[in-house]
C-alpha cells in the first residue's frame, strides 16, 4: 500500500527524495522550542471557530430591537453587530463554545508568541544567520496584538466601543496626517459612518488571517531550509544538530501537542467565562463604565495613555503632537522598534557578527539578557498601569497616587532590573551549576604517586 | 566503532567526499535505530484506552449537541475528546513507536561563487545599454505615477476633514433633555449625582452632543469671572467626552471621596483624567492634555435647561491642526 502510494507520487512529481529528508527532519527536544508550535495551533483553533462565527455575526450598525432569548436585554434598541453576536451566543447551539474558545485562543496565542520571543531574545535565536525569520516573527506579534484588537471591537458592545473611540483619538492625534487617516478609516467623524462595520469585519476575517497565514508559511519555510537551532550538549555542535526525526516520534507528539493546545482551549471555552459582552450592554458615545478590562495584550496601551502626563506640544495654536500620540502611537511604535532593532543591537552592542546554530543560556550573556529584561521590565510595567483599577479594588490606594508610582517605576524599573539580572546571571555562570539539578561535574584527585583519578560519584 | 570511521573519513578524505561519506554512515545508523525495539504492551494498551475514552467523549458531545446544546457540558466533551486524543498521539509518539536519535548537517550558507554569478548576469544584462539612467528614470517615473494613482482610490472610504469636526449641535437656547427626550428642569440636577444631558432635537451619537451636569455649592465655585453666568445656581455642564482619548466622563468623585483627595472630581474611567468642576473643569490629574470643556447654561423660566451658547473650548480628543475657539456663537 505504502510503496504502491509513494511510487504514485514520486513518479508524478518527483517527490520521493523531498519526502525522505521531510520523514528525516531532525528537531531538537527541547521544551522552549514548543512555544511557537503552541502558537502555531492556537492560530488553527482561532480560524477553526472563527469560521464558524462569521456565519453568523452582521456587521451592520443598524439598529433592532432585541428579542432574543437573553431577558435583562429584552427590548433594548442596538446595533445588528451586537445583537448577532448575543444571537450566536445565545440562540446558536454550540455558539458561546466557539465564542470563548475564538477569544480564548486569541488570549493563548498573543501569549505563546510574546513567550517564544523571549526565548529567541534571550538564547540568541535571532542571530545570524536567522534574522530575516525574527523580523517575520515580530511582525506576526505586531499583527497578532492589532488582530484581537479589531475582533473585540467588532461586537460593539461598551468595552468594544470604548476600545474604538480610544483607536479613533489615537488615530487623530498623529501629528499632520492623523485627522484625514482617521475620516479614512472610520468614514467620517466618529463614530464613522455605517461602511465602517464592514471594513472592520473584512481586516478581522479576511485580510490580516491571510497576512498571518502567509508569514507563518515564510517563518516555517525559512526554518526548513536553516534547521532549528540547539542547545550545546554531547554530539550538539555548530554544525551538526542532533535530536528526533520528523517520522514517527517528533510528528506523532507534535500532533499531540496540537490535540492539547485545542483541548485546553475549548475546556476553557466551554468552562470558564471570557468577555461576558451581554454584561456590557450596547454601546454609545455618552456610556462608559469602570473596570472594564480588555485583553491581556492591549494592557500595555491602556497603561501607556494612562501614565503619559498631560502634555502637548502646542506651536501657536497650532496642536502638534496631541497626548494619545505618545501613550498610544509613539511608545508602541518604540517597542516594535527595539525588537526590530534587536539584532542589530545584538550586533553593535554585544560584538556578535559571525553565524550560529548554537544557542546561548539567558546567563551565558549577561549582558545581553540583563538588557531584554531592563526592557522588558519597561513594557510590564506600564502594562500593569493597565490594571489600575483592579489594584484600587484590592488595596484602596487611588488612582493618583498609583499613577504617579507607576511613573516613578518605569522610569527606575529598567535600570534597577538590569542590574539584578546582569548580577544573578553572572552568578550562575561562574557557578557553572545547574539552579535546580546541582552541580553534574566530576572530581578528579591527585594521587600518591603523582597521577591523576576520578573520585567515584558519592550517589 | 564509530570514531574510528570518522577518523578513518577523516584520513582518507575532505570537504564533500568526507560530508556525503558522513551523511551516508549516518543514514546508515538512522536505519539501524529504526529497528523496533521491544513493544511496550503496556504503552500500546493505554494508547488504545485513551483512543476508546477519546471515541466515548467525541460520541458524548454529539449526543449534548443533539439533546441539550449546554455550553459547559460541550466544552467539557468536546476538550475531554482533544485531550484523550492528544494524550494518544504523545503516548504513541514517546513510547510505541521506535525511539530514536538522529543527526542531520547544518547547511551552510554563503556560496562565493554563485553570489558572483548572479552579479555578473545582472550586471552583464545592462551592458549594451547606453543610456541608463535615462531609461531608469523614466521606469521610475512610470512605476511612481502608476503606483500613486493605484493607491489614490484609497481616498474614497472617507471625506475630507472639514469645519465639521469641531461643530456641535449647541447654539443659545437650545434646550437640554435627557436620553429618553425629556427637558430636564433645574431642581433635577442635585449634589449628589451628576445628570446626562443631550441637545433637544439633535442625533445624541455625535461627539459634540452629550453633556455631564452637575451642581457645585455656589460658594465652592472658582470660575472666571466670564464664565459665571454660564452656571446658575452652581448648575454646571461641561462636554461629556474626555478631551484627552473620547472615553465618556462618567464617574463623580463625589460624596463619596477620601479624605486625601481634595475635592470632588469628574474623573474619565479609560485613563483617569480628573476634571474639577468647581473650576470650570480644570485638569486636576491624568493625561488630557485640555481641561473639560465647559458649556454655559441658562435656566429659563419654566424653570429648564438652555444652553447660553456654544462650549468655551473646542470639544472632543485633541488632533494636530489649529483649532479656533468656538466661543459664545448666539
Amino acid at each position: 500500500m505504502i510503496q504502491r502510494l509513494v511510487r504514485f507520487v514520486d513518479e508524478r512529481l518527483g517527490a520521493g527524495p523531498a519526502l525522505r529528508s521531510t520523514l528525516r527532519y531532525v528537531f531538537p527536544g527541547h521544551w522552549s522550542f514548543m512555544l511557537g508550535e503552541i502558537a502555531l495551533y492556537a492560530f488553527v483553533v482561532l480560524v477553526a471557530t472563527g469560521i464558524f462565527l462569521t456565519f453568523f455575526y452582521v456587521p451592520s450598525d443598524q439598529t433592532t430591537t432585541y428579542a432574543g432569548s437573553y431577558a435583562p436585554l429584552q427590548g433594548v434598541t442596538m446595533g445588528k453587530q451586537y445583537a448577532s453576536t448575543l444571537g450566536l451566543s445565545f440562540d446558536v447551539p454550540a455558539g458561546l463554545l466557539m465564542r470563548q474558545t475564538h477569544h480564548w485562543a486569541a488570549n493563548v496565542f498573543v501569549a505563546a508568541i510574546v513567550l517564544h520571543l523571549m526565548r529567541i531574545a534571550l538564547t540568541g535565536a535571532y542571530r545570524k544567520p536567522r534574522e530575516l525569520n525574527y523580523w517575520v516573527g515580530v511582525t506576526m506579534l505586531g499583527l497578532a496584538i492589532f488582530e484581537g484588537f479589531l475582533g473585540y471591537s467588532l461586537i460593539d458592545d461598551l468595552l468594544s466601543g470604548m476600545g474604538l473611540v480610544i483607536a479613533y483619538s489615537v488615530a487623530l492625534s498623529i501629528p499632520f496626517v492623523g485627522d484625514d487617516f482617521a475620516f479614512l478609516v472610520w468614514g467620517g467623524e466618529y463614530p464613522g459612518s455605517s461602511s465602517f462595520w464592514p471594513r472592520l469585519e473584512i481586516v478581522h476575517v479576511l485580510i490580516v488571517p491571510v497576512i498571518l497565514a502567509a508569514l507563518i508559511t515564510v517563518h516555517l519555510l525559512q526554518i526548513t531550509r536553516q534547521h532549528h537551532t540547539q542547545f550545546a550538549g554531547r554530539g550538539r555542535t555548530e554544525r551538526r544538530l542532533l535530536g528526533t526525526p520528523m517520522w514517527p516520534g517528533y510528528a506523532l507528539r507534535s500532533i499531540g501537542l496540537l490535540l492539547f493546545v485545542g483541548a485546553v482551549l475549548f475546556l476553557l471555552g466551554g468552562l470558564v467565562q471570557i468577555n461576558p459582552i451581554w454584561q456590557w450592554g450596547p454601546y454609545e458615545t455618552w456610556l462608559s463604565t469602570n473596570g472594564a478590562q480588555p485583553d491581556w495584550y492591549l494592557g500595555w496601551l491602556i497603561g501607556g495613555l494612562r501614565l503619559m502626563p498631560p502634555l502637548e506640544v502646542q506651536v501657536f495654536d497650532y496642536t502638534l503632537m496631541p497626548n494619545p500620540f505618545f501613550g498610544g502611537f509613539l511608545f508602541p511604535n518604540l517597542v516594535f522598534l527595539v525588537l526590530f532593532l534587536w539584532p542589530w543591537i545584538g550586533r553593535r552592542f554585544f560584538g556578535d557578527t559571525r553565524a550560529h546554530n548554537l544557542l546561548e543560556r539567558p546567563r551565558d550573556n549577561p549582558r545581553r539578557t540583563a538588557t531584554f529584561y531592563a526592557f522588558l521590565s519597561w513594557v510590564f510595567i506600564v502594562f500593569a498601569a493597565g490594571s489600575m483599577d483592579r489594584f484600587y479594588l484590592r488595596s484602596g490606594i487611588p488612582y493618583e497616587g498609583q499613577g504617579w508610582f507607576f511613573r516613578a517605576a518605569a522610569v527606575l524599573a529598567p535600570f534597577l532590573v538590569y542590574f539584578v539580572v546582569r548580577r544573578i546571571c553572572e552568578e550562575l555562570r561562574d557557578r557553572g551549576d545547574h539552579p535546580l539539578r546541582g552541580w553534574t561535574g566530576r572530581v578528579v584527585r591527585r594521587t600518591d604517586t603523582g597521577g591523576f583519578e576520578e573520585e567515584p560519584p558519592t550517589s | 566503532m564509530r570514531r574510528l570511521l570518522r577518523t578513518l573519513l577523516a584520513v582518507i578524505g575532505f570537504g564533500a567526499v568526507r560530508r556525503r561519506a558522513r551523511r551516508r554512515h549516518e543514514e546508515a545508523q538512522a536505519r539501524r535505530a529504526e529497528r523496533p525495539t521491544e513493544p511496550d504492551r503496556r504503552a500500546e494498551n493505554l494508547v488504545v484506552a485513551a483512543l476508546l475514552l477519546a471515541a466515548a467523549a467525541a460520541l458524548a458531545f454529539v449526543v449534548l449537541y443533539l439533546v441539550t446544546p449546554n455550553t459547559q457540558l460541550l466544552g467539557l466533551t468536546f476538550g475531554g475528546a482533544l485531550a484523550l486524543l492528544g494524550l494518544a498521539a504523545a503516548l504513541a509518539g514517546k513510547r510505541v513507536v521506535s525511539q530514536e536519535q538522529a543527526a542531520e548537517e547544518y547547511p551552510e550558507f554563503g556560496d562565493e561563487r554563485a553570489q558572483g554569478d548572479v552579479q555578473a548576469v545582472v550586471e552583464e544584462s545592462g551592458s549594451s545599454i547606453s543610456r541608463r539612467r535615462l531609461l531608469l528614470g523614466a521606469a521610475g517615473l512610470a512605476g511612481g505615477a502608476l503606483g500613486a494613482a493605484a493607491l489614490l482610490p484609497a481616498a474614497s472610504l472617507g471625506p475630507n476633514v472639514d469645519g465639521t469636526i469641531a461643530a456641535t449641535p449647541w447654539r443659545r437656547g437650545r434646550r437640554v433633555v435627557s436620553r429618553d427626550d425629556k427637558l430636564i428642569r433645574a431642581e433635577e440636577v442635585s449634589e449628589s449625582t451628576f445628570v446626562t444631558g443631550f441637545p433637544e432635537g439633535a442625533t445624541k451619537e455625535s461627539l459634540g452632543a452629550p453633556l455631564i451636569i452637575v451642581r457645585v455649592p455656589a460658594p465652592e465655585l472658582r470660575l472666571p469671572p466670564d464664565r459665571l453666568a454660564g452656571a446658575p445656581d452652581g448648575i454646571i455642564a461641561f462636554s461629556k467626552i474626555c478631551p484627552h482619548a473620547g472615553c465618556a466622563v462618567s464617574m463623580y468623585r463625589h460624596p463619596r471621596f477620601r479624605p486625601t483627595a481634595p475635592k470632588p472630581a469628574l474623573v474619565c474611567p479609560c485613563h483617569y483624567s480628573t476634571f474639577d468642576p468647581s473650576r470650570g473643569g480644570k485638569l486636576l490629574f491624568g493625561p488630557a492634555g485640555r481641561d473639560l470643556p465647559q458649556l454655559p447654561l441658562q435656566i429659563t423660566a419654566a424653570g429648564e435647561l438652555e444652553a447660553g451658547g456654544d462650549f468655551y473650548d473646542s470639544i472632543g480628543p485633541s488632533y494636530g491642526r489649529s483649532r479656533e475657539k468656538p466661543g459664545r456663537k448666539d
